[in-house]
């Protein structure tokens, strides 16, 4: 699939892009802001990255093998896992790790499943041009959504512990007594999403259709994309961080409906 | 054991902060509890809601062992308040709902509200937002809803720490008078030894002996 439309970038005329980076870095040199380092690295890394991916893609897209594009959607699942470990920022009980893992693949896993069989429907149901653009976008966007809900949840556990107790103390079920809080971690995971999407197409035009429009698919065959593209993101976000939620506040009680704001062990 | 038996403690001690060899509650009493910070008062009460559970030792509620027994079903009839009051966000009327939700209970209606709120000594409506109150009208609010549960034991930890004399007099007054009318039976955490000695039936003083020597005893031997 030839597309003439679109001007493959002269390498000079690619390398005047870090130009820019140039430009930052006389900036921060002369308002004496000490980011020069990490602008530098950020520049060399993002290339590199980006490099190795274009020569990654371009081998799987020939390959075109069931297994490797399995494989690489594992890989994502993996590094986005380990990534909301990081992001976290307290340490996390093993029994919670499992549960962000269980909702994390759970939940993506049926939305992609969803989204590639039935709403964009592609042959062969492999095909890596589709399955592993498709796959980062909504394996990114749950980790973004599990990150947040993890942080709000232990953040409120801890400042609420006397308004959960109190309830457990009058006879609460502890889902009763958190109920407040999870479904704020809740609100807050899916929240960003949603104000995404208000602003969709009137203050930005979001990356891939960007990406299309410039490859020279019509804007409505882009926007097509783009709608679903986007649904797909907020039901994948939506259902991995209620399963997170729904099974990771069982990790803060005991059999004995007593709690633990820093989770059991 | 005898039939007057709330609880029965035996043997129980909660890490280093709380060592009970015996220990009996009776029935449908008002059982005072004192004794100095860090003595373990609001420790046994959790244990007796059974918020927390002993590292060693028994309890029996009504002669059945504490641990065989569903814990929320537990606390649905032996309520406690804790010593910060639970405040939600919304109106009065609100606050004491959320308190039948909890507790899993029918609720009552409005007069029954009105008339529970005006007992603890507040002029206030029942749409007024409770985020407004003062500690002492929060403090009243939480007594006025624990209360309005028909529970058979209340566990309440300093409710009182934030009233002045006279409403303290009041709103505990009127709070015994209702549980002797329910049958139910009073445990209470205070710090006014004026309060102990007007109300109490039975007391409990963490500081004294046996329940501070056992606690010395075992730290030594710790040791």
């Amino acid at each position: 699939m030839e597309n003439s439309s679109i001007i493959d970038i002269e390498f000079w005329r690619l390398i005047s892009a870090y130009l820019f980076v140039l430009l930052l870095i006389i900036i921060f040199k002369v308002r004496g802001i000490a980011r020069e380092r990490k602008l530098a690295i950020a520049a060399f890394r993002m290339t590199l990255q980006l490099v190795i991916a274009g020569y990654v893609l371009t081998y799987l897209f020939e390959l075109s093998n069931p297994l490797l594009t399995l494989g690489v959607i594992l890989t994502m699942e993996g590094f986005a896992i380990y990534t909301i470990y990081k992001q976290a920022g307290t340490r996390l009980s093993v029994n919670l790790k499992k549960t962000i893992a269980i909702s994390m693949i759970a939940g993506t896993s049926f939305c992609l499943v969803f989204f590639n069989f039935v709403v964009i429907h592609f042959e062969p149901w492999y095909d890596p041009r589709y399955f592993i653009p498709i796959a980062g976008m909504i394996i990114g966007n749950s980790m973004t959504g599990i990150t947040l809900s993890v942080k709000e949840l232990l953040k409120s556990f801890t400042t609420q512990k006397d308004m959960i107790e109190g309830a457990l103390m009058l006879g609460a079920d502890p889902k009763a007594a958190v109920k407040p809080y999870v479904n704020h971690a809740f609100d807050s995971a899916v929240l960003p999403t949603i104000n995404n999407m208000l602003g969709m197409g009137i203050i930005f035009l979001p990356g891939m259709m960007t990406g299309q429009i410039l490859s020279g698919v019509s804007p409505l065959l882009a926007i097509e994309y783009q709608i679903v593209i986007l649904l797909g993101i907020l039901g994948s976000v939506g259902l991995s961080v209620i399963l997170f939620i729904l099974l990771a506040f069982r990790n803060f009680f005991n059999l004995n409906a007593q709690f633990f704001p820093e989770g059991k062990n | 054991m005898t039939t007057d038996l709330l609880f029965a403690i035996r043997g129980v001690r909660v890490n280093n902060i709380l060592n009970v060899d015996h220990l009996d509650i009776r029935k449908e009493k008002v059982t005072c509890i004192t004794g100095e910070s860090g003595a373990g008062k609001s420790t046994l009460m959790k244990l007796l809601n059974k918020m927390i559970s002993p590292d060693s030792g028994e309890i029996f509620y009504k002669g059945a062992p504490l641990k065989d027994i569903d814990s929320v079903k537990h606390r649905r009839k032996v309520v406690m308040l804790s010593q910060v009051p639970l405040i939600f966000p919304g109106t009065i009327k609100d606050n004491l709902m959320m308190g039948y939700m909890l507790n899993g209970s029918k609720p009552d209606g409005d007069e029954v509200l009105k008339q529970a709120i005006h007992n603890m000594q507040m002029t206030k409506e029942l749409d007024e937002d409770a985020g407004t109150l003062s500690g002492g009208e929060k403090q009243r609010l939480a007594l006025a809803r624990i209360l309005l549960l028909a529970a058979d034991v209340y566990l309440l930890d300093e409710p009182t720490a934030a009233l002045d004399e006279d409403t303290e007099i009041m709103v505990l007054g009127h709070f015994m008078a209702e549980i002797k009318k329910k049958h139910a039976s009073l445990i209470m955490i205070t710090h006014s030894r004026k309060i102990s000695e007007q109300y109490a039936e039975e007391r409990i003083d963490l500081s004294q002996p046996p329940f501070r020597e056992e606690m010395d005893n075992n730290t030594r031997g710790g040791l």
